[in-house]
């Protein structure tokens, strides 16, 4: 994965004329002259769209909600952090970033685990019945979640899940489990038979090379699905907007959608709650960009 | 159909590669590094989950379909087709059904243009293009909910960014989200710049990994940028279109966080897609049997769109190979 690699920095000075710089740039791919320009500027109208909501998420949230100056002029002089306490105190939003990391933590620990076993004999075993069940499950990676919100929340309220933990952490499981097995599938596919084969002749039984010799071989795969499910899990609000309607129980993609529709008249406290959502998915992104692209790029490919 | 025809290869392998390993093996109670069908069983778990909730809810989606269940009596009738007849007369879903093509092909055209211009003008060594690249992905991982309310902020009426612009030019007020032609553009809009980055960074990828050799090759014969991009880069980013624009137009087709968060299917019914109006029928309208209904459209829609798009753009990628 060559996308996010680190390039060399270009020499100081050379900004003027550049074009002819980069020797391994392919002709077709740069821009010369006019056309240069062009490329850059439109470049710049993207990011600078990118940042724009997050922009005007903050100097709305630092602002006073009487204060009526305009969301592009940032508070310099008088930066107010009320609108962060309101979100805490009558959103909720503390609690929901709890319920969101206990959600989001026992998910993707299940998945993982669930996704890795259910992978080992797809990959190893194969006969019309292994076949079968991959297929299904390639099958289930389609079904849009809210096609089946009846029958679902029904089957929920049935077994008392509603507005419970475990009945949203296994629902997400579910969703979530098609791609992990499909990614782990494949990884193991890839493994060479042999070390397992040498395990066997060393007498080890079948449990201790699955647990000794193969799980400590997924780290690269268990990363991108970790990633994949995590993000997933952390922002999902289709099923968990309906499963979790008790605010003491949301998680903070419902949390944050109940608390703009009954705030929509103090926007700067929905803004402070939605910046406080994406603070966790910031940190995370900073410090571990590089997974994080691989992952979700190796999780689309597939 | 060749994966149908595989898994008998292996099997018939088995035998001779572990002949070597006999000896040892029959004694351990061991036939393979795998022994036998037992190790099925991990997968159980798994599929258990599947059964439970998903296959069943999807099978029992499509028996309510055919009742006129309320959502919570115990008592439901069944009435044949009358539900799947409603919905195609029914001009509301009519008009939701066209938002959902609305905001599943328009996103898909917008981010693969979006995301091949980028990719093209970032695939270069220059300074502060990491950061962009950065930048362009960093609403992938901020939940839909939280875009749209931040977006929400922007086409405010009072005060609002976009209303600060509108003004400033010297132009009157609008209410962005009010009008209902407005909203669709922007939930599409929003959506799509939301999501560039994935495409960005799969045709990222994709131009990567064309041999530079192509390009050098192609310039000593005197080809022009505009003649290696047509003949060199778009062909070989073949699989790089297939799976961008399978991923783009079935995460349009079930969009659901942005509308909800932004317009809430307003003004009026006018900018649900038939995700978010499954919700409405199911408990705003109590209308649990006509929305089981909508969910097997919905179902159906992404099955034959995927299916078709796939078909279609690995039979071109076969024609060009």
């Amino acid at each position: 994965m060559t996308v996010i690699a680190p390039r060399p920095p270009v020499v100081a000075g050379s900004e003027g004329d550049n074009s002819r710089h980069g020797e391994t740039d392919a002709p077709g791919r740069a821009g010369r002259g006019p056309s240069r320009w062009l490329i850059g500027a439109g470049l710049l109208v993207i990011v600078f769209l990118q940042l724009l909501p997050f922009y005007v998420a903050l100097t709305t949230a630092l602002k006073e909600r009487t204060d009526l100056s305009s969301q592009w002029v940032f508070p310099i002089a008088d930066i107010f952090f009320g609108n962060f306490a309101t979100a805490i105190e009558s959103g909720n939003i503390l609690r929901a970033i709890g319920n969101s990391v206990i959600v989001t933590v026992v998910s993707t620990v299940l998945v993982c685990v669930l996704g890795a076993l259910a992978g080992y004999p797809l990959a190893r075993r194969r006969s019309v019945l292994n076949t079968g069940v991959s297929l299904l499950n390639i099958g289930l990676i389609m079904i849009p979640p809210l096609s089946i919100l009846v029958p679902l929340y029904t089957l929920l309220n049935q077994m008392g899940a509603v507005n419970t933990y475990w009945g949203v952490i296994l629902v997400m499981v579910t969703a979530q489990l098609p791609l992990a097995i499909f990614l782990y599938t494949a990884f193991m596919r890839s493994l060479p038979i042999s070390v397992e084969e040498a395990a066997t002749m060393d007498g080890a039984s079948r449990l201790q090379i699955l647990f000794r010799v193969v799980f400590p071989m997924l780290k690269p795969v268990t990363a991108t699905v970790v990633i994949l499910t995590g993000v997933a899990v952390w922002n999902e609000f289709a099923l968990s907007g309906y499963i979790l309607t008790a605010p003491e129980m949301q998680t903070i993609a419902p949390a944050i959608a109940s608390f703009f529709s009954v705030q929509s008249n103090n926007l700067p406290a929905a803004a402070a709650a939605s910046l406080m959502a994406v603070l966790p998915v910031l940190v995370a992104y900073l410090f571990l960009q590089k997974f994080f692209i691989k992952g979700l790029v190796t999780g689309a490919e597939k | 159909m060749a994966t149908l025809i595989a898994p008998t290869l292996p099997k018939r392998n088995r035998p001779k590669r572990n002949r070597p390993n006999g000896a040892l093996k029959p004694a351990r109670g061991i036939r393979s590094p795998l022994g036998g069908p037992g190790i099925n069983l991990l997968y159980v778990p798994a599929l258990l989950l599947f059964a439970v909730f998903t296959i069943y809810p999807l099978l029992n989606g499509i028996a309510l379909s055919f009742t006129n269940w309320n959502g919570y009596s115990l008592e439901r009738a069944g009435v044949g087709f009358d539900n799947y007849v409603r919905l195609f007369q029914d001009d509301t879903f009519r008009l939701v059904l066209v938002n959902t093509f609305i905001y599943g092909i328009g996103s898909t055209i917008i981010q693969q243009i979006l995301g091949l211009g980028l990719a093209l003008a970032l695939d270069r060594r220059m300074r502060g293009l990491n950061a962009a690249r950065a930048i362009i992905y960093l609403p992938v991982l901020v939940s839909p909910v939280v875009m749209g309310t931040m977006y929400y902020l922007l086409f405010q009426y009072n005060n609002g960014a976009f209303n600060d612009i509108v003004t400033g030019l010297g132009g009157e007020k609008v209410a962005w989200l009010a009008n209902a032609d407005a909203s669709i553009a922007i939930i599409v809009a929003v959506n799509s710049l939301q999501f560039v980055g994935i495409s960005m960074i799969i045709y990222l990828a994709g131009l990567q990994s064309i041999p530079q050799m192509y390009y050098e090759a192609s310039t000593v014969d005197g080809a022009s940028p505009v003649q290696q991009f047509r003949y060199i880069s778009l062909p070989l980013l073949q699989p790089a279109f297939a799976t961008s624009i399978v991923l783009n137009l079935i995460g349009g087709l079930k969009l659901f966080d942005v509308i909800q968060v932004l317009t809430g299917g307003g003004p009026g019914y006018a900018t649900n897609s038939v995700s978010t109006l499954i919700g409405v029928a199911y408990f705003d309208n109590q209308s649990a049997g006509y929305a089981s209904g909508m969910g097997v459209v919905l179902f159906l829609i992404i099955v034959v769109f995927t299916l078709a798009l796939n078909t279609l753009l690995n039979r071109r990628r076969l024609e060009q190979q």
